[in-house]
């Protein structure tokens, strides 16, 4: 056989099919009959929506109005509506001079966001750290008051936006720690640790959240001796936070399962103890890969907390409906489809920042892979 | 020396995973500064051997005494052991979310209370010793295999082991590869470090080792010099598997 002796070749560029706009838009939207098809149909419905949208909820709306008479037409929005009754949306039923203090913890809240959303540096870690202490401890003090010559205000008088925040954030980290220890608990080789944190974890899942929170509201005191002098609300959150642990837990173990045996075995062989293993080594990347799952959790618990509707409180959603009671406002129905499209805006907005923040999360972590 | 004391004695050691029987009546002693390489067909029991010594694997029966300390449910002795024993992985299994530099500072700084300054420089040192200082800042996602076990090497060096714990580096390195970690390897031997070597790269056995451990079905059978193991293995089982080594090399 001669010997084949081949010159190793000059790298060259990618061909250029993809160049330039129009290569672009033939590559992508009109590469085939089927294809080009698809875009004007979708074309066509992307537009008729938007639109719609733009008339109804823009051209056609009625902005301004104190009553169901500002909004005769169906044929646009009756922002009026929401216009008129922020205040009872956004603050529940807190007394009127104290909105003060809630716009404080709101406050509160938005710098917390903003600590862990954008970046300062070498100043990052210890301003999100500062938040995460001072935060909850500061919406206890102003919301609830009784402190520091603040007026106590019951949290049964808390409502709207306020309400639905509250509930929410109290399930959300209330839930986080306690489904965290459940999860270790779980796969813990105690036997009988593993035993009871998952019979705990299987009944709250196996129950009915209407259940649960009927339980724990109007059942409690029976079981309970002394059960009536927790508060309602109270009762309220840790039954929120005990039947979400249940899931918080399921989506950490999922993350410590993805987590392959060696990690263990070079942890424990470099000699690190149980709790140094788990710390360091372990649950940071299992937490990293849980969070599209937890952040998954997260926005059904915030959509769930209108279940306290069933209890008699009026989170967003129980306000919006008690306002449409009001005879000031009983009027023809694109009233009630305004204050829908209100509050579904108003959910949208909270799940989709969620949303946006755990892909962010996951792109950094992908990079550090 | 510690003069006839080993470092490192299994008597009558068995176990079991369910039941099958994995490890049958080991005897073994291990002198200070001893190479051994552990050789068998798959299944036949010579990483779990090795994984007791620093109890990654309980025996069921029999005694295992490392460095003076014997290993039972005692947790204080257990990390004692796993202090003085440093163990590389086929996987490497080296932590993904830190920096190479990190991976060697946590295990310092975490169990030996370490400052994180002086830990640092001793992880280069030993970086630097496996030829691989200047990826100190990446992830071990970004090195190749040959380097993620060099890193993985200096990271059990680090804790300054007094025994070493090698199962089957080289077998899920591509072949180019391989010489870069045996390197190192040779080079700790000739430094005096006790090692254990689940391997079948002959070569490695005959530069390094001091006795050859041949396994099967869970036993040793038989225990030569490495150059009269594989010239003239004695038991036909042995022949078998050299034959079936060689003809794959």
């Amino acid at each position: 056989m001669k010997p084949v002796q081949n010159p190793i070749r000059p790298q060259r560029p990618a061909p250029l099919q993809s160049a330039g706009v129009i290569g672009w838009l033939r590559a992508n939207l009109f590469s085939s009959w089927f294809n080009t098809l698809l875009t004007l149909v979708l074309a066509w419905a992307a537009y008729e929506i938007l639109s719609f949208v733009i008339s109804w909820g823009f051209i056609n709306a009625v902005w301004f109005g104190d009553s169901a008479k500002a909004c005769p037409n169906g044929n646009g929005a009756c922002w009026a509506f929401v216009t008129d009754r922020w205040r009872l949306f956004v603050y529940g039923l807190y007394p009127n001079d104290l909105y003060w203090r809630v716009n404080i913890v709101y406050a509160l809240a938005a710098l917390t966001i903003i600590s862990f959303v954008f970046s300062f540096g070498a100043f990052n870690k210890l301003f999100r750290i500062a938040m995460v202490i001072i935060f909850p401890i500061g919406a206890y003090i102003f919301l609830v008051g009784g402190w520091f010559g603040l007026k106590h205000i019951s949290p049964e008088e808390f409502g709207g936006l306020l309400l639905t925040l509250v509930i929410a954030t109290t399930a959300i980290f209330g839930s986080i720690p306690l489904g965290l220890i459940l999860a270790l608990g779980r796969t813990s080789e105690l036997p009988v640790v593993s035993r009871v944190c998952t019979y705990f974890i299987e009944f709250w899942r196996g129950v009915p959240h209407i259940v649960v929170i009927v339980m724990f509201v109007a059942l409690l005191p029976i079981f309970v001796p002394d059960g009536n002098k927790i508060d309602i609300v109270v009762r309220a959150f840790i039954a929120f936070a005990a039947f979400n642990s249940a899931y918080m837990a399921e989506v950490f173990r999922g993350g410590l399962q993805s987590i392959p045996n060696g990690q263990f075995e070079a942890s424990k062989s470099i000699g690190l103890s149980y709790w140094k293993m788990m710390g360091y080594i372990i649950l940071p990347q299992a937490i990293r890969n849980a969070v599209p799952a937890l952040v998954n959790t997260c926005i059904s618990i915030f959509k769930e907390t209108t279940i306290v509707l069933l209890i008699g409180f009026s989170d967003l959603l129980g306000i919006i409906q008690l306002s449409l009671e009001d005879p000031k406002w009983l009027g023809p129905p694109h009233i009630f489809s305004s204050a829908y499209t209100f509050a579904a805006l108003i959910y949208f907005v909270f799940t989709f920042g969620m949303s946006k923040y755990s892909v962010r999360l996951e792109n950094k972590s992908n990079v550090e892979h | 020396m510690t003069g006839d004391t080993p470092i490192i004695s299994f008597a009558k050691v068995n176990k079991w995973f369910g039941d099958f029987h994995v490890l049958r009546d080991i005897d073994l002693e291990v002198a200070t500064r001893e190479r051994i390489v552990v050789c068998g067909p798959s299944g036949s029991g010579k990483s779990t051997m090795i994984r007791c010594i620093n109890r990654l694997e309980e025996h069921q029966e029999g005694t295992i005494i490392v460095d003076g300390i014997e290993l039972n449910d005692d947790l204080k002795h257990i990390d004692k052991i796993r202090s003085e024993v440093g163990m590389v992985f086929q996987s490497f299994n080296l932590f993904p979310h830190m920096s190479v530099l990190d991976n060697l500072v946590i295990g310092q700084h975490l169990v030996r209370r370490i400052p994180k300054k002086q830990a640092e420089e001793v992880a280069m040192t030993y970086l630097d010793r496996v030829k691989i200082a200047d990826q100190a800042d990446k992830y071990p996602g970004q090195l190749s295999g040959g380097q993620q076990q060099r890193v993985a090497i200096a990271r059990s060096l680090c804790m300054k082991p007094r025994i070493m714990l090698f199962d089957e580096v080289t077998s899920a390195l591509d072949p180019e590869m391989v010489k870069e970690v045996l390197d190192v390897m040779v080079d700790l031997a000739k430094e005096g470090m006790t090692m254990l070597v689940v391997t079948h790269e002959m070569g490695f056995a005959r530069t390094v080792a001091d006795r050859v451990i041949f396994m099967d079905e869970g036993q040793i059978v038989e225990e030569n010099s490495p150059d009269a193991f594989f010239d003239n293995p004695a038991s036909d089982r042995a022949k078998t598997f050299i034959g079936q080594v060689l003809h794959h090399l």
